[in-house]
């Protein structure tokens, strides 16, 4: 079915965009790499008033490494942080997270930025930029602010954005000595959106026993969510197979996952926690064999 | 409603059109210019069916909205070939069985071809992973991994 017709524009500049975006309100929607928009337009669950089409604002694909930090223009595509172009090889957590999503279309298309602002419970780059601790820069025409990824998912498709304001970028510190990362996801078919995934940071001390470790869940809840009480359980240890699994199981994880035709909530959250397991497992084995800057 | 003007090159071939901004690159190309060999199927972006090069890399043409392809290069399957020889991957399709309705071979032998191109020695698990993202409900997939794996060993050194 074709959308329902709307105004388009494709201003030059960011200037211009965030000027339309501020007069026309909740009238006008972005549109990054259109893998998520685009259907959402022609099922007409989407019915904007105009289409802000950011593909000409190349200001938002560059990738910065300045000071321990990456910064990641909102519209670097996921196909380029699959491939680690130039400086995004510096995050190997979002490198290896790239090629689960979608398929190799919606990779040569979809945006960091669009994934993030989309905020789909199941999506990746989210439980990525929480796993890390990452931060997404909003800009409007009034100014720009950074919010803490902790702050910036509020529930399904909803995050912090105001009326008139777009993300812009992504903040990631890049990995230090002795720090591995992993994420591990189950689909149906490979492609498909995850039933569960986990992503996981573990940073060893210099007598291997974890200074920090740090896991966020995709798709058992309405934004990413970090297992912060076996965070806590695991710093101190040295992990191995056993106390991993020890502090998985000590309480029920924080996580409320939903059931749908794809599996129950009891399957998914009995998946949540092989698949932390498994995530913490790598992640660990990693940053056990990294000798780091 | 707006109305644009746009210029890109279709198979080698200039085009200039006037187009409806909330149509789809899928509908211009299959209603407007009659590039019929891009089949439409989900219209979600899932099946691919409906795959197009853009500057050479498979997209969903039904996700890409018509205003993006301005100043750009699409090419379909009808690209591939010179309208006289078939295309080696197309060929080996014919030779491998690897099409029964045929719906899905005009993505299905543009993502390969894409694929190919870079990686040129990929194995069968690679290839298997690269057309993941086309949905074939004929086949079982085996006669189609054959017919490119068979390009994939013509393309690797001799010896």
């Amino acid at each position: 079915m074709p959308a329902v017709p709307f105004e388009y524009a494709a201003p030059a500049t960011l200037t211009e965009a965030l000027e339309l975006l501020s007069t026309r309100g909740e009238d006008a929607k972005p549109l990054a790499g259109g893998q998520s928009l685009v259907p959402m337009l022609t099922l007409r669950l989407a019915r904007p008033a105009i289409v802000v089409d950011l593909d000409r604002l190349r200001e938002l694909r560059t990738v910065r490494r300045d000071n321990g930090m990456l910064e990641i223009g909102a519209l670097v595509r996921h196909g380029a942080i699959e491939r680690g172009e130039g400086a995004l090889g510096a995050c190997p957590l979002l490198q290896e997270a790239a090629p689960l999503i979608g398929n190799v279309r919606v990779r040569a298309l979809g945006t960091i930025g669009g994934s993030v602002a989309h905020a789909d419970p199941a999506a990746e780059f989210p439980a990525v930029v929480r796993a890390l601790d990452g931060t997404v820069v909003a800009q409007s025409a009034r100014g720009r602010r950074e919010i803490a990824a902790a702050d910036f998912f509020v529930g399904i498709l909803t995050t912090a954005l105001q009326p008139g304001e777009l993300v812009v970028g992504i903040l990631l510190p890049v990995p230090g000595a002795r720090t591995g990362s992993a994420i591990e996801e189950f689909s149906r078919r490979v492609g498909d959106f995850a039933i569960a995934a986990a992503a996981a940071v573990v940073e060893l001390d210099a007598a291997g026993r974890v200074a920090r470790a740090r896991v966020a869940m995709a798709g058992v809840g309405p934004v990413p969510q970090r297992l912060t009480r076996v965070e806590e359980a695991l710093t101190g240890e040295t992990p191995t197979g056993d106390t991993i699994r020890k502090a998985l199981a000590a309480r029920p994880l924080e996580i409320e996952p939903d059931g749908d035709v794809h599996a129950s909530a009891a399957y998914r959250r009995h998946l949540a926690g092989v698949l932390a397991a498994r995530a913490l497992d790598r992640a660990a084995a990693r940053a056990a064999g990294s000798v780091g800057p | 409603m707006t109305e644009l003007r746009i210029a890109f090159t279709l198979n080698g071939k200039r085009r200039e059109h006037r187009v409806a901004a909330h149509r789809t690159l899928l509908d211009v190309l299959r209603d407007d210019l009659g590039a019929v060999e891009v089949k439409e199927g989900c219209g979600e972006g899932v099946c691919g069916t409906c795959t197009v090069l853009l500057d050479g890399e498979p997209v969903s043409s039904c996700l890409v909205l018509a205003g993006r392809v301005d100043g750009r290069e699409i090419v379909t399957l009808r690209g591939l070939s010179d309208g006289e020889a078939l295309h080696p991957l197309q060929a080996a399709f014919v030779e491998h069985g690897a099409a029964q309705c045929g719906f899905c071979t005009p993505g299905m032998i543009l993502t390969a071809y894409a694929f190919l191109r870079d990686n040129p020695q990929a194995g069968r698990a690679e290839i298997r992973r690269a057309i993941a993202g086309n949905l074939c409900r004929c086949t079982g997939y085996t006669k189609i991994v054959d017919a490119i794996a068979a390009c994939a060993k013509r393309a690797a050194p001799r010896g």
